[in-house]
């Protein structure tokens, strides 16, 4: 794996042995505080995010290594018409390792040919976000034990939710797990998906637009924002933005040891009140996002004989 | 209507009609320089009609991507006026600057010097997808 454009370029023994390097990471971090001294990450990040760049330089200052960072597009030299490909070799002159956001689908994989060190995918557009999905895969078996024989509930914007479509991916290779997709008819898991990787694994599935009703049938919930950007008109926002709204009166419904997951930020969908639950474990998933991109670091620069 | 016998060469037969004129310019037939026959709409028991196009000469081209713009023609390679080989194109690997990516939020579509390129992920359905976005070829 010289970069990470998808969750599929890694293995599910690379996944395993990335969560076991963060776990170790989180129990041990003095062992990992200077490992990549003098090394340099670069962040180009070419739309907003928050919590992605500074996870993924918060990851980099506890291996003990430095940070270039761009963080918006108007900043950069892509501003005065650099090609993406041009920008990698660039940067590659700077620093042993690169992670990238960018609004257009496919920048990341562009900058992956180009780059000579390393590039990881910090997000491109509606298409992929591997590192959510492993903090995703690191929390799930941080909290159950495991990643494989469970109910999983995906709820609110499964059309459009990259998130959601990485996860199912993802945790389709694994045995035992059975999906629950909780959306508005308008909201729908798109066919693709559910053609392209649950049908054809032969996953077992239901849709549902009942919440309350699968509550007690889970092991996971997954809940993700209804995000404006990603809708035409105003009103069709507005009148599907509440669908889902998770209480402490839902939570009543679900088992005690499932978990309330969310890749952040939330707006309306998780009631403040459900944030006490020992269940919500969102902002542990938070943390773990900095942990996983620890371990991904040091793979991909071990990798690349730059360790 | 009779065209003379081609010496060494291709000919690309069951064409469905109408599509000859798009594999002519595909395959920018203009530019070799030897002679080219592009027959239309001529009668075949298999097709009703059908287009032919018959090359005499080399033209040194990945026929196969005639696979993806048309997968019923065959391909009969032409040594000393004999049919020494008669083929049907597979569905190629890759399909390389022949068609552009339609996803507008695909980079390919601001990055316009970046090769287009689709990959066959699914033979039986046909279904190309760009290398960069995953957008379907349709």
């Amino acid at each position: 794996m010289n970069s990470l454009i998808r969750i599929t370029d890694l293995t599910v023994e690379e996944i395993d042995e990335l969560i076991d390097t963060a776990n170790d990471i989180i129990e041990n971090p003095a062992k990992y505080a200077e490992v990549c001294h003098g090394k340099k990450l670069a962040t180009l990040f070419f739309e907003p995010s928050t919590r992605t760049r500074l996870s993924f330089e918060a990851a980099m200052y506890e291996l003990g290594g430095c940070v270039l960072s761009v963080s918006e597009g108007a900043s950069s030299s892509a501003a005065k018409g650099e090609s993406i490909a041009d920008t990698a070799r660039t940067v590659s002159c700077y620093a042993d390792i690169i992670a990238m956001r960018h609004p257009k689908e496919g920048a990341p994989y562009v900058a992956s040919l180009n780059a000579s060190v390393p590039v990881i995918n910090a997000g491109d557009g509606g298409h992929n976000h591997p590192t959510q999905t492993l903090t995703d895969l690191l929390t799930i078996r941080r909290e159950k034990g495991e990643l494989g024989n469970m109910t999983i509930g995906v709820c609110g914007d499964l059309k459009f939710g990259r998130t959601v479509h990485s996860l199912i991916e993802a945790m389709s290779r694994y045995p035992g797990v059975r999906f629950i997709l909780i959306s508005p008819e308008e909201l729908k898991l798109p066919s693709y998906v559910k053609k392209d990787i649950i049908q054809r694994k032969r996953i077992e599935y239901k849709q549902t637009t009942d919440l309350e009703g699968v509550m007690p049938a889970l092991d996971v919930l997954y809940m993700t924002r209804v995000q404006r950007e990603r809708f035409l008109s105003e009103e069709e926002y507005l009148r599907l933005k509440d669908s889902y709204i998770l209480t402490p009166e839902k939570m009543r419904w679900a088992k005690p040891d499932m978990i309330v997951m969310h890749p952040l930020p939330r707006v309306n969908e998780i009631s403040v009140a459900v944030d006490d639950d020992p269940r919500a474990c969102y902002f542990r998933q938070a943390l773990n996002g900095k942990y996983i991109r620890m371990a991904l670091i040091l793979k991909m620069l071990k990798e690349a004989g730059r360790l | 209507m009779n065209v003379d016998a081609i010496k060494n060469g291709i000919v690309i037969d069951h064409i469905q009609a109408g599509k000859g004129m798009e594999i002519y310019r595909f395959l920018n037939l203009e530019a070799y320089g030897c002679p080219v026959a592009l027959m239309m709409n001529v009668t075949s028991r298999q097709m009703g009609n059908k287009d032919i196009i018959k090359i005499d000469g080399e033209i040194g081209v990945d026929l196969n991507m005639l696979g993806y713009i048309d997968p019923g023609v065959t391909i009969d390679v032409i040594e000393n006026e004999t049919c020494v080989r008669k083929y049907r194109p597979e569905l190629p690997e890759q399909i390389r600057d022949v068609v552009r990516c339609k996803n507008p939020r695909c980079i390919s579509t601001v990055e316009q010097e970046l090769p287009q390129i689709f990959r066959l992920v699914d033979k039986r359905n046909k279904l190309y997808r760009c290398i960069y976005c995953d957008g379907r070829l349709d």
